[in-house]
């Protein structure tokens, strides 16, 4: 760790710091003043300026502008509006939401609030996987405390403001994520997007405008009332201020999360604050956006990260899921695996999301397998953009992006595969191949008494040679042999 | 701004706020393709989930495809319909569809009739680049409905159908990504579910995946089994859809064919349903009169507004959602029902035939008669007042099957007794038929003058609640009509609300009536092929001497003979029938 | 707690929440411990760990404050212990087991003995 302070904590300002069931440390660290500002001190107009000069974007992937969206929603003529809080974190890997509801939940209530104000909403509702228990309970003793101390509730702090918040609890559907499918969700219908428009912020919950943020999103908006929209600009780059968490995870030594300033490089959140990669391997690469994102090269270690340069890249930001890879990594299988996460989730409503990333992943396999051509890669890619570009929703847009990028990046660990049939990274096991050295080999017999399906043969002190149509290539011989004369190719 | 300037295809077109790329482009004859899409102009009925991604368009300046179906125009967008972005992207969609689809088209039921079919063919599939894996379920019988859904291309239209404009909520999607499809809940069988039988889902699959249960079979066995004597019904509707099954127009009325077409099928008596629609009004129409009567003279018990109760779906319906209002509808059987009754005792009296030998056929338009012949209370000692269901469609295939010629076939008349009609039963085929045609008789009976009119153009019509009221010389009878099951529904919270005014109201399940039934030839979403069949169906009532259901001479005759008068101990017995609490 | 009628209200509240509190100006013989105690730390054992300090503070009869608080987000150190001795900048342990918790209490807290495996405070804060 050559710089220690590379960080910036914003979202995560409290989280560590206060004891989360106590509204009273919240409190004592400017809590709810950002919402009693706004109530007394600011116009609604006024602060969702403050929100827009602060150049916030949605922190869950889409980088959308907040306070144009609560802009949007406020201009909006309706009886009834609502604030939804998107706590349906689906990204393997990625856990920032939750950290901030276990461990700072009150902000995310006062940034709902304030949003209520902002738009003209007296209901907020959370959306949040029920596999977090820890978060919902703390969610829970948070909003009793805030009501407890008219925080939330009617008349909140005198000034005729009405903001309540429920809990809604979600199965852990990827695609729920997803604003439309969310909503869907909530109302009791099947988690799957619609086609937009119409955007929630026009007709969302029970066709109300609904103005959809990410918690990560809410928990920096206490901040920018407290701190100002100038204090907040001032960092991050020209287009995406302030800062985002990421979930640092993979071949990284300090696995967790960290929050950096927009335009951290790469390299800099990887080997400064990540603390490079486990056992001094070398890096390979750098996999951004949960299972949409694209995994980028060493090339672009030195890319400073903010919303646009990752697209650029061919990646995204997504909620902030960051995987990194070393040498050890086949960038077959990662694309693979990545695919593997977004079959599973896939709604199934559209086409070439249901059934073109069944596709893709079987000719991965295919290819893992060693039984892939030249031409499986030029099909991977045309079915890949056509996935990207007739998709209904997000997910299925940026489905095939990890496929992509790998081609893009390291088409040559492609080739290898296909064409001599190895696998560079010799993580695919039908392409890797194990060989007696006859010169090394004592024939002491000891592989031969060890191979599983006996694929082994040969005569006591003379070499043994491995059947290669029997070998299931578990590597018993290779542990086994005092000698080192056993290859692996 | 109320008009949108737009270019589709290098035309520029103006046209209204809020149509969409595919509706603007058909205005300028530019036809995107459509799989999932389906709409049913006045009706109100219309599935465009977005999912099949076939209809996708290039539009300038934008990331990805647009689908046309779901995407509104906006000021200044320039459409490219065909480009070879586009061209490439559909074709692939396509290809994926097909590459989780069965490839049997050469036996499939929906063969020639397929909409998937036909877009491959449209598309110019001719190899699929992305071959794999395809999803495997269990097929599920029913007493009506097969379900295959392999074929199942999640397009959507049956859980519409079923959910949005029948209400009643089996159908819907389940499971995710690629094992994702339609399915009755926790994928229980239909005959599990509270699934009514209407057969809309079956009338707006677009491939084999929803089919109606083959029939044909027991019939040419009964045919052909010199033991028995098969006779054979037929019910209004299917006069008015047969045609197109033989490439004749919408609309155009085959009966004199039909009958003939039967003839030649060998059934040894050809009737029709009419004359049994007939004596459902003499039933149904005494018993609208009898409450009615308890009514006016102050019995606050009568249960107002009487139901009519011709249609199984429907029946089925208010059995499963809402049994406690069991009681409200006319106790009257179906048409098809009471013609089994009389025929099997009546009629097999008269041949002098054993109930055993003497099986009864009907044609239906419907797919919810194949399972309301089996209920049992229609069955006499395990004998069944009707022994088979076939389609409007079944029909056409047997007809093929028997080497008929239809469009050549003479016009020849049905036999009697059970053959004679008035206009009145004819209009059963149609929404607000049934109510019409009661009207007619029981305005007669209660005010025993002549109907100065016989079109009742106030009761007709598309639209899924439509109101009336006749002056009954005097007596204003407040009528109503709901076809499709969601606006039936809304028609009975009012009831259970004590909202409704109504004195009689005219339930049929499938949308536009029986012309609309789920056994009727595929419309695959022309509405404008209901509208005619619903014409021709009056041009057969105008066409008729007799219009009114008691003036129907075989009927008169077959009170005299047999049942004695409408209401009476026999007729009960044989021609009314009891409801069931389906909840538990 | 009666509800909070005014912004000033909130604000009053604050300061005297703010002295009970011992932010970066710790009482005076007040030994301030935090254990993380998201998700993270309680499946890595910070449920136990909280436990055995709670018990051996007591049993050493050492004048602490033992509270749970959120992910410092250092998950590959958790279970993660925070102490903050009277007059000391607060210093954050990692891999804390029972064994380094007795050692953090004997060696540290009374001792006060530097010990290993201290996790520098990578980030700033936005009062920094």
């Amino acid at each position: 760790m050559t710089d220690t302070k590379k960080q910036i904590r914003i979202a995560l300002r409290n989280c560590g710091l206060i004891d989360p069931e106590q509204i009273e440390d919240y409190i004592a660290q400017d809590g709810y003043f950002a919402l009693g500002k706004c109530l007394t001190e600011y116009t609604q107009d006024q602060t969702i300026a403050e929100i827009k000069e602060s150049g916030l974007r949605g922190r869950g992937g889409g980088g959308f502008p907040t306070g144009l969206k609560w802009e949007i929603t406020k201009n909006v003529e309706a009886d009834q509006k609502f604030v939804v809080c998107n706590a349906d974190e689906g990204d393997p890997g990625a856990f920032m939401d939750r950290s901030i509801l276990e461990g700072d939940p009150h902000s995310v209530l006062e940034a709902m609030a304030i949003c209520g104000y902002c738009i003209g909403a007296d209901k907020g509702l959370i959306y949040i996987r029920a596999e977090y228990p820890l978060a919902i309970e703390r969610l829970k003793i948070a909003i009793k405390q805030a009501r407890e101390f008219g925080l939330l509730g009617n008349d909140i702090l005198g000034t005729g403001f009405n903001f309540d918040i429920e809990l809604r609890y979600g199965a852990g559907a990827f695609v729920c994520g997803e604003e439309t499918a969310l909503i869907h969700s909530m109302e009791g219908l099947r988690g799957e997007p619609t086609f937009k428009p119409p955007f929630p912020s026009v007709s969302g919950y029970m066709g109300k405008p609904t103005n959809v943020n990410n918690v990560e999103t809410f928990a920096s908006v206490p901040v920018i009332i407290n701190k100002g929209a100038g204090w907040f600009n001032k960092i991050g780059t020209e287009k995406s201020k302030g800062t985002k968490v990421f979930a640092l995870a993979g071949k990284i030594n300090n696995v967790g999360l960290v929050e950096v300033p927009m335009g951290t490089t790469l390299r800099e959140v990887v080997y400064d604050i990540g603390g490079g990669i486990v056992n001094g391997k070398e890096f390979k690469s750098v996999q951004t956006g949960g299972p949409s994102g694209g995994c980028l090269t060493k090339d672009f270690l030195d890319t400073p990260i903010d919303y646009d340069n990752l697209v650029a890249a061919g990646s995204m930001m997504g909620s902030g899921g960051m995987i990194v890879m070393d040498e050890d990594d086949c960038m077959v299988s990662i694309a693979k695996f990545y695919l593997e996460f977004t079959l599973e989730e896939s709604c199934g409503k559209c086409t070439p999301c249901r059934i073109g990333n069944k596709r893709l992943h079987e000719i991965l396999e295919k290819i893992t397998e060693g039984n892939g051509t030249e031409e499986d890669i030029d099909r991977l890619k045309v079915l890949s953009n056509v996935i990207k570009d007739t998709s209904l929703c997000g997910l299925g847009q940026s489905s095939p992006n990890p496929v992509l990028s790998t081609i893009a990046n390291f088409e040559d660990e492609y080739l290898a595969h296909v064409k001599d049939g190895k696998c560079p990274a010799g993580q695919c096991k039908s392409l890797l191949r194990y060989d007696i050295i006859e010169d090394l080999c004592t024939g002491c017999t000891l592989c031969f008494r060890n191979c599983p399906v006996g694929a082994i043969t040969g005569e006591r002190r003379a070499p043994h040679f491995i059947d290669q149509s029997l070998c299931i290539k578990c590597g018993v011989c290779f542990e086994k042999c005092k000698f080192d004369a056993i290859t692996l190719t | 701004m109320d008009t949108i300037n737009l270019i589709i295809d290098n035309k520029p077109i103006v046209v209204k706020k809020g149509t969409t790329i595919l509706e603007a482009a058909s205005s300028i004859g530019v036809q995107v393709p459509t799989l999932c899409h389906m709409k049913l102009d006045d009706l109100n009925i219309e599935n465009k989930p977005g999912g099949c991604r076939v209809c996708v368009v290039e539009v300038e300046g934008r990331r990805n495809l647009a689908p046309a179906c779901c995407t509104d125009v906006h000021e200044g967008m320039v459409v490219n319909s065909h480009s070879i972005r586009a061209i490439n992207a559909r074709r692939t969609v396509m290809e994926l569809i097909l590459s989780d689809h069965p490839a049997d088209c050469l036996i499939c039921a929906k063969s020639g009739d397929c909409e998937l079919q036909d877009m491959a063919q449209q598309l110019g599939i001719r190899k699929i680049h992305y071959p794999g894996e395809q999803s495997h379920y269990r097929e599920d019988t029913s007493p009506a409905i097969i379900r295959e859904i392999d074929k199942c291309i999640m397009c959507r239209r049956c859980e519409m159908m079923c959910n949005e404009v029948q209400t009643v909520g089996v159908l819907s999607a389940i499971n995710r990504g690629f094992d994702s499809v339609v399915s009755p809940a926790f994928e229980m069988n239909l005959d599990h579910s509270e699934c009514t039988y209407c057969g809309q889902c079956v009338a707006v699959c677009p491939t084999g995946a929803l089919t109606e249960v083959d029939d044909t079979g027991k019939v040419i066995r009964a045919l052909s089994d010199p033991a028995k004597t098969v006779i054979v019904q037929t019910a209004p509707a299917v006069r008015a859809a047969l045609g197109e099954e033989f490439e004749m127009e919408p609309g155009t009325l085959v009966t004199g064919k039909l009958v003939s077409a039967l003839r030649r099928l060998r059934f040894d008596h050809v009737f029709d349903t009419d004359f049994a629609a007939d004596l459902t009004i003499m039933e149904e129409g005494t018993e609208l009169l009898n409450r009615l009567g308890k009514h006016l003279a102050g019995d606050k018990d009568v249960k107002l507004p009487i139901l009519t109760s011709c249609c199984p779906a429907w029946v089925k319906f208010f059995e499963h959602q809402f049994p406690e209002m069991k009681e409200i509808p006319s106790t009257a059987r179906s048409p098809q029902q009471m013609f089994g009754s009389i025929a099997k005792t009546y009629f097999a009296e008269k041949l002098g035939v054993e109930r055993e030998n003497l099986v009864v056929v009907s044609i239906m338009p419907c797919v919810a008669k194949k399972y309301e012949c089996g209920r049992d209370e229609f069955k006499v000692n395990g004998n069944p007042d009707v022994d088979h269901v076939i389609t409007t469609r079944e029909l056409a295939a047997l007809i093929k099957l028997s080497n008929i010629d239809f469009k050549t076939l003479p016009n020849e008349d049905f036999d009697n007794p059970l053959g004679e009609s008035t206009g009145a039963g004819v209009i059963f085929g149609t929404t607000g038929g049934v109510i019409e045609a009661a009207v007619r008789t029981a305005y007669e009976i209660h005010t025993k003058k002549e109907l100065p009119r016989l079109d009742f153009d106030e009761l007709r019509g598309m639209d899924g609640i439509r109101e009336a009221t006749i002056d009954f010389d005097g007596l204003p009878i407040k009528i109503g009509i709901a076809h499709g099951l969601g606006n039936a529904r809304k028609l009975l919270e009012d009831i259970q609300a004590g909202k409704s005014e109504f004195h009689a109201i005219e339930i049929m399940s499938c949308p536009g009536g029986c012309i609309g039934g789920g056994g009727q030839p595929y419309h695959h979403g022309n509405a404008e092929i209901l509208k005619k069949r619903q014409m021709a169906i009056y041009q057969e009532d105008k066409n008729k001497t007799l219009r009114k259901s008691h003036e129907n001479p075989h009927i008169i005759k077959l009170y005299e003979e047999f049942l004695g008068e409408p209401m009476s101990e026999k007729a009960h017995h044989l021609l009314h029938t009891e409801y069931f609490d389906r909840t538990e | 707690m009666s509800k909070v009628k005014s912004f000033t209200d909130l604000k009053n509240l604050k300061s005297e929440y703010h002295k009970k509190q011992i932010f970066g100006t710790p009482a005076e013989s007040l030994v301030q411990i935090k254990v993380g105690m998201a998700t993270c730390g309680i499946a890595s054992g910070a449920k136990e760990i909280k436990k055995f300090l709670i018990e051996e503070c007591e049993h050493q009869a050492i004048d602490a404050e033992i509270k749970q608080t959120g992910c410092l987000g250092y998950c590959y150190a958790e279970p993660m212990v925070e102490v903050q001795l009277p007059d000391s900048e607060p210093v954050v342990f990692g891999y804390v087991d029972k064994k380094r918790a007795k050692s953090i209490i004997e060696n540290y807290i009374i001792q006060g003995e530097e010990i290993e495996g201290e996790i520098p405070i990578s980030f700033k804060t936005i009062n920094d």
